[in-house]
């Protein structure tokens, strides 16, 4: 109970004294969190999109399934793979993207990807099916008939974007894996979190932890103003 | 009806797995201790003759030695077994601990790239490899995580007058486990502080990694401020829900000639020399 309170006491303290150290490790968690995501938006939402219209393309029997699969990938895994993809002896070793931010980028896309492909096929399917076959018969062009319902289903893709966006900025296996911690470069929000609790200063793992959800409060909300601005409840 | 079903299976698993500690008659003694001694395999060698001669179940939490000391000043183990001599004084003379007793040691080595770029393959105290590191400016991969390990690397540093900067470049205070730090150093070709246990249970995958200072065994180790000394403290009664028994039990039979044996016997059939060498006094004394 103690820890608690003094956990509540830092967090605060540490917040108002704006201490370069936090605040470089709150740029990078902000940095490689929102890069990965918009990547994984970039990507996600049109093939998400595509998926909900074409119901009859080969093979969905096993996509759809692997997709959903996906969008429970332990982030460990994810680290793991990724950590073996850009290792010295790994395939994409050339790139020396192992232990840095880059390498956590993409560790952190392929953990949001199949979670936006899924959350936004699922949202364009639920928009009244009689609605392309109209616009086509309006003579409505595919891109255009792709984009309105991608409009009509705003509110679920931004449920897609916001569990997206919890996912990884939440997780901690991949981007230690592949990050490696290092202070000044690689520690992130998570990171920090598991090496102060290891190092048995449980009130300031606590701190960042609440400084943690703050942000992630801070960042649904904006948001959720968006979804607001756009006309959903 | 189905619903029903599982929650009853679900209530009675909750209940038998809550009620497991009570229904047996087994006494749990919780130990905290440093990865080190886990890892390397040494308690599941040691401790099921405790558990049989003691009818005694040992949880160990195996963790940084930071967390270790914390557990114990927080009441939640009823007994430590780390290595990090000035903080294992501390934390007795603070009343948190009973009396400090040695256990066993084994040496800490400085391992680096195989070409060697700082040139202190050729030098035998780990402060002189340290400032050559340094005067390279050559990456040196630290724990940064306050472990055992990492407080004997910063007494070392402190040694050499040299203060190293996380932003300086060359030095990566990684804030991780030494596995996952000689990972890295293999990665990155970069030198750390490892205790030698890890090492030679880890060397056939760090093939871009080599002793640089401290030699192929603990004999060859010339430099004194190497020795790694463990040492076991039962926690403080007064802390309340102490297995106070249980701890004494655990020194006495950790400190005995006949665990020191075990304990120097372990390692040698897998790396051709012991990971930890015994060292309590009763040992000594024999």
């Amino acid at each position: 109970m103690e820890t608690l309170a003094r956990g509540f006491g830092e967090a605060v303290q540490l917040l108002l004294e704006f201490e370069p150290a936090l605040l470089e490790i709150v740029g990078l968690t902000l940095q490689v969190t929102l890069i990965a995501l918009a990547i994984a938006l970039v990507l996600g939402i049109p093939i998400g999109a595509a998926l909900g219209l074409a119901r009859r393309i080969p093979g969905r029997s096993v996509l759809v399934p692997l997709i959903y699969t996906g969008m429970g990938l332990p982030p460990v895994v994810v680290g793991l793979f990724t950590y073996l993809l850009l290792s010295n002896q790994g395939p994409m070793g050339s790139l020396e993207w192992l232990f840095t931010p880059s390498g956590m980028i993409v560790a952190q896309t392929i953990i949001a990807l199949p979670l936006v492909v899924g959350l936004t096929m699922a949202a364009v399917q639920a928009v009244d099916p009689d609605l392309p076959v109209q616009m086509r018969a309006l003579g409505a062009t595919r891109r255009q008939i792709a984009l309105t319902t991608l409009v009509e289903s705003r509110i679920g893709v931004t449920a897609a974007v916001v569990a997206a966006y919890g996912s990884i900025i939440s997780e901690v296996g991949a981007v230690m894996l592949v990050g490696g911690n290092i202070e000044g470069e690689t520690r992130v929000l998570t990171t920090a979190i598991v090496l102060e609790t290891r190092k048995g200063n449980f009130a300031l793992a606590l701190a960042l932890g609440i400084i943690l959800l703050a942000l992630a409060f801070i960042t649904n909300f904006v948001f959720y103003r968006l979804q607001l601005r756009q006309g959903g409840p | 009806m189905r619903l029903r079903i599982w929650l009853f299976v679900v209530v009675g698993l909750v209940a038998t797995s809550c009620s497991g500690d009570d229904a047996s008659e087994v006494h749990v003694l919780r130990l905290a201790t440093t990865t080190s001694t886990n890892d390397s395999g040494l308690l599941d060698s040691i401790l099921p003759a405790f558990e049989e001669e003691f009818d005694t179940r040992v949880d160990v939490v195996a963790v940084g030695t930071g967390q270790a000391i914390e557990l114990g000043q927080a009441g939640d183990a009823d007994v430590i077994l780390v290595h990090a001599r000035a903080r294992e004084d501390a934390f007795v003379a603070e009343g948190h601990g009973t009396e400090r007793s040695d256990v066993m040691f084994n040496d800490f080595i400085v391992v680096g790239p195989t070409d060697d770029p700082a040139g202190i393959a050729r030098l035998s105290l780990a402060t002189d490899g340290f400032r050559s590191i340094a005067g390279a400016e050559a990456t040196f991969a630290s724990r940064g995580d306050d472990s055992g390990t990492h407080s004997k690397e910063m007494a070392l540093w402190a040694e050499t007058g040299i203060t190293p900067d996380p932003n300086s470049g060359w030095y990566k205070s990684l804030g991780q486990g030494m596995g996952e730090t000689l990972n890295f150093a293999n990665e990155s070709a970069a030198y750390t502080l490892t205790d030698r246990g890890t090492f030679l249970s880890q060397s056939e995958r760090l093939p871009a990694l080599a002793v640089m200072i401290g030699g192929a065994s603990i004999d060859q180790n010339v430099d004194p401020a190497l020795l790694n000394p463990y040492g076991v403290i039962p926690v403080n009664p007064d802390k309340g829900g102490i297995n106070v028994d249980g701890a004494a039990e655990f020194v006495a039979w950790i400190t005995s000639v006949d665990t020191q044996e075990a304990i120097g016997a372990f390692g040698v059939d897998a790396f051709g020399q012991p990971l930890f060498y015994p060292d309590s006094e009763a040992w000594r004394s024999r």
